[in-house]
């Protein structure tokens, strides 16, 4: 197993070899299916829209659907303007969706069509709508697409009409179904009134129902995207994948923007509820006090398995960043913390986190890519691995336990309807993090030392 | 109104044109049925299909164990395209397995601005000095084609300076209408620079395995029965493959060619080149492959292979007999939709058949018409803009290995009896009245699945859960739901396993919650407190 990679680092500055990232139309098209009978479009050739929808369907067991402009070798050289008015008037024709979010790819940004205006030029029927991003796949990977689709949606839709609605606007990370689902049960409790976008609870994590529904009932409606602009304020989780959607959200319509880290871990959640209550002027209920309290109390309990284990974590740079904190709040020691998405605010952000724990070695890198991370690894070993199905390899091969946490996991089920983030999420993290490491240990230990409690 | 009407009625009038010449339902008549195959999608439509890369560099290369294939490009295609198929391998005698790994440039802005052949060199350069792999491809995907990166003269360059084959492959996903353009590329790259470029002769009974992927360890277990009747195997391209054994392919006194569609380009200029003769087979299914291994035995016309191919033949089915009667019981009479690449479509009617499962739609995603109407019109075939812009290379017969087994007599005469440098296509094995439809999409998945009420829809990761929230097991079979192998004698009883499983899992009792059967108001009867 990964056999061939040697312990030896060695600079690399052409090759790019086992990513810890892909590109960003997969989070567009994501992101747009969080957007409720919205018919996410890929405006290229047809084999990427292959590609991501099959990625979305291995990750989340779910139909993705999504349409595309499938150009051809004309089409490349004179340019997809008639691909994709064909394409808007047979999506409306043939799969009757509210809205198309279209998104490029590499093939349409390079030969630069110009989306906006291709869309000006299209008849669009009463009531329908058609947005766009653009999402070179060449800058950032799938988290900026995400970004990006999320800016698209608000900067053609949200509207400031002068009279607030009283609500948060409440703007996900790239997270799971069951993360968002987590995230709008704590605004709920704490009495807050809210629109998220995107939101994929009810789409990614459907029911089975025995009736196939195109557009099954989840996802932000139009209306609440356009409402958007008369929020009081919006809350962004995880600045990588929402930073811009604040942005423009103040900027088209002067909605103040909170920031915060994807809400994994005590101290991250306690920055969600406290920015809830400032804005709700309300009481924390006693639910999650309660909640937050059993947390607490279940990682106290089990400290002695937690305290300086290290751990290699790898995957989006606002979930590492997340996971990380959760560790350490465990007692934890993070060695890596790698992400393939680049930015250097990864780095920043993880050595300020360090330094709030003392952790003085850890290793922080973006643009990174697990390959690399596997030459660390066999330089310096950890105890436990944490991210996507991608690092199975270097576990197997090293014998590390992995948790599997983040995007994309293909081999595992669930792990899209339990959440991750709130007190309830982390509860569920540290369980899995307590077996792991305590499975090896009853697998590893000699037949005598087999404790039958723990 | 038929199937066909009722499900391409809803169509705009541009729409059901061009669809209705795709989509047929099966009449035996006096003349042949036609079908529109291999064109372009039409754009908006939800398609399933892939690009030219994915099926050159996806499909045909990347199997390939002891070569570097480095994706040219952003990120994404090389991304994707690891480790998913399920093509699996182990490594060969150098120790090497690049099926694990993903190599790509993972272009960067800069590079699309100014080119990103700098970045090529310097990642082949690396490759060199991290892998040190006898033999590199570079396969580029859509935006490297449109910046002019010269991908050929860098291999080229690379192959001088590191003193190893390097090969280029302009495989950009917009080349062709789907996959198929992909294959065709491949094919090429290897009958020009890898197949009989070694220095064996020819071997008793040697064949090379073309069109098997080893998708779920299918190849191995093919392997295994025919090393079992005394074939020796060449090759095999490409799962589990390795460049060395392929140098070797002109060694083989026969090519046997599985995945029609992906491969029969170097099956048929294998043959111009050395004259080696092709079989099309079919592994899948119980009684195809005895059939298959009897049409090979034939071919060789060597009693000692016939009555050993009879006993290994005997001996499987024998293994296998009870289990495949089991899973009969069980199947028996449902009915089946399939809907796969290029040549399961068809592979796998023969299979449901051991189970007494009957297909009543089937078709594929990026078939040539010949896969269906029969390689015999290959002819007649016109080519279209978008073909044309995939090369078609001639080769010639190569002086020195160039060798016929058979006499024109005696091939004509086995040409009666084996599909001996042919292939029927899948109509033919269709009952009347069922569907065909090419590059079913997922509209018409939808609307046939309602109105065709299958037991079991057989297709891929991105319409199965469509399929399964309607009430229809899906089952994969391009990934076999990470099962298998699904190949051979045995391979057949895996299938049957799966399905079974599929169908009478106790899950499906429990669509329905118990409260939608009963009234919601409990009444109560006069005078009853
Ligand atoms: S990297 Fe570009 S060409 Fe490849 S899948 Fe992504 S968008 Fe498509
Ligand atoms: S068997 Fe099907 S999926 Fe496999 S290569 Fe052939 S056409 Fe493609």
């Amino acid at each position: 197993m990964q056999s061939m990679t040697p312990k030896e680092v060695s600079e690399r500055s052409g090759l790019r070899v086992n990513p810890c990232k892909t590109c960003q139309p997969v989070g567009a098209m994501y992101a747009a299916l969080g957007v409720h009978a919205c018919m996410p479009h890929s405006h290229g050739s047809q084999g990427c829209c292959s590609y991501h929808r099959t990625y979305l369907t291995r990750h989340f067991k779910e139909p993705a659907i999504a349409s595309s402009s499938s150009f051809t070798e004309g089409a490349s050289v004179f340019g997809g303007g008639s691909n994709l008015k064909a394409s808007v008037k047979n999506i409306f024709d043939i799969y009757n969706p509210d809205i198309i979010a279209v998104h490029t790819t590499c093939l349409s940004e390079t030969i630069g069509d110009d989306l906006k205006s291709f869309i000006l030029d299209t008849p669009i029927p009463d009531g329908k709508y058609v947005v766009h991003t653009n999402t070179p796949s060449y800058v950032g990977s799938h988290v900026t697409g995400y970004a990006n689709m999320i800016s698209g949606f608000i900067k053609y839709l949200s509207v400031k009409t002068g009279v607030s609605n009283g609500k948060v606007a409440l703007i996900p990370g790239f997270i799971n179904p069951g993360d968002m689902r987590e995230i709008k049960k704590i605004a709920k409790l704490m009495n807050v009134p809210f629109t998220m976008l995107p939101d994929t609870s009810g789409v990614m994590d459907a029911p089975m129902t025995g009736t196939y529904n195109m557009y099954p009932k989840g996802g932000t409606t139009i209306p609440d995207i356009i409402g958007l602009g008369d929020c009081k304020k919006s809350i962004g989780f995880g600045e990588f994948a929402t930073t811009l959607g604040l942005e423009d959200l103040r900027n088209k319509c002067k909605v103040p923007f909170v920031s915060l880290p994807l809400p994994i871990g005590i101290a991250n959640t306690d920055a969600y509820v406290m920015a809830l209550q400032e804005i709700g002027a309300s009481e924390v209920p006693y639910e999650l006090e309660e909640e937050r309290g059993q947390l607490v109390d279940v990682i106290l309990d089990a400290h002695p398995y937690f305290d300086n284990k290290t751990v290699a974590i790898y995957g989006d740079p606002d979930t590492v960043l997340g996971i990380a904190a959760l560790v350490l709040e465990m007692g934890m020691h993070p060695k890596y913390l790698v992400t393939g998405t680049p930015g250097e605010a990864f780095v920043t952000r993880g050595k300020d986190l360090m330094a709030q724990y003392g952790v003085e070695d850890a290793v922080i890198k973006a643009s990174a890519d697990l390959f690399e991370m596997h030459q660390w690894i066999k330089n310096d070993k950890v105890d436990l691995m944490i991210g996507g199905t991608h690092g199975k390899t270097i576990a197997r091969a090293e014998d590390i336990p992995l948790v599997r946490a983040g995007f994309p996991v293909l081999d595992r089920y669930v792990h899209s309807y339990i959440p991750i983030v709130g007190y309830r999420g982390a509860l569920a993290l540290v369980e899995k993090i307590a077996n792991a490491l305590m499975d090896r240990q009853d697998r590893d230990c000699a037949d005598e030392d087999l404790e039958m409690v723990m | 109104m038929d199937a066909k009407g009722r499900v391409l009625d809803k169509y705009n009038a541009r729409v059901y044109k061009n669809r209705k010449e795709h989509v047929l339902v099966k009449a035996t008549g006096d003349q042949p049925q036609v079908i529109a195959a291999n064109t372009r999608v039409i754009p908006g439509i939800m398609t399933h299909r892939g690009c030219c890369y994915a099926g050159c560099k996806g499909v045909v290369l990347a199997p390939i164990k002891d070569v570097a294939v480095i994706t040219h490009g952003p990120i994404g295609c090389g991304f994707y395209s690891w480790g998913t198929r399920r093509n699996k391998a182990r490594p060969g005698e150098d120790g090497k397995n690049f099926v694990e790994y993903c190599l790509s440039t993972d272009m960067q802005e800069a590079d699309i601005v100014f080119g990103g052949e700098k970045k090529l060199r310097q990642a082949i350069k690396e490759t060199v000095e991290i892998f040190d792999p006898g033999m590199i491809m570079v396969c580029s995907t859509c935006p490297v084609g449109l910046i002019g990166d010269d991908i050929h003269a860098i291999a080229a360059e690379a192959e001088e300076l590191y003193n190893r084959p390097v090969m280029a492959f302009s495989c950009e996903g917009y080349k062709g209408v789907s996959q198929s353009g992909g294959h065709h590329i491949a094919n090429n790259g290897l009958i020009k620079r890898v197949l009989g470029t070694g220095s064996g002769t020819r071997i008793k009974h040697a064949i090379n395995i073309l069109g098997e992927y080893n998708i779920g360890g299918d190849g191995w277990e093919i392997g295994r029965i025919l090393k079992k009747c005394g074939y020796h195997v060449v090759s095999v391209m490409t799962g589990d493959g390795s460049y060395k054994e392929m140098q070797e392919a002109h060694t083989a006194e026969l090519n046997i060619v599985q995945c029609h569609r992906s491969i029969n380009y170097i099956a048929e200029m294998l043959k111009t080149k050395f004259g080696t003769d092709w079989i099309k087979v079919n592994f899948v299914g119980a009684e195809s492959t005895a059939q298959s291994l009897r049409d090979m035995a034939l071919y060789f016309g060597d009693q000692e292979l016939i009555d050993r191919t009879e006993e290994v033949i005997a001996e499987e089915m024998e293994e296998v007999a009870a289990d495949m009667e089991y899973y009969r019981t069980r199947l028996k009479g449902k009915t089946a939709a399939l809907y796969v690449g290029g040549s399961r479509a068809h592979h796998y009617q023969l299979l449901l058949q051991d189970f007494g499962i009957d297909t009543i739609l089937a078709g594929y995603e990026f078939a040539h018409r010949d896969d269906y109407e029969g390689r015999d019109l290959t002819a007649e075939i016109k080519e279209d803009a978008d073909s044309k812009n995939i090369e078609s290379i001639t080769v010639s017969p190569d002086p020195e290995k160039y060798h016929l087994r058979l006499t024109p007599e005696q091939f004509e005469e086995l040409k009666t009896k084996i599909p001996l440098d042919t292939y029927p296509g899948m109509i033919r094995d269709m009952k009347d009245g069922a569907v065909i439809v090419d590059d079913l999409n997922h509209f018409e998945t939808e609307e046939f699945l309602k109105l065709l009420k299958p037991d079991i829809f057989f297709s891929g990761i991105k319409d199965k859960y469509v399929a399964q929230k309607g009430g229809t097991l899906s089952r994969q079979l391009h990934s076999y739901d990470y099962s298998g192998p699904y190949a051979g004698f045995k391979g057949a009883v895996n299938f049957g396993r799966d399905v079974t499983m599929g169908i009478y899992t106790p899950a499906w009792g429990f669509v329905t919650p118990p409260w939608k059967h009963t009234p919601t108001l409990v009444g109560t009867y006069g005078g009853d407190f």
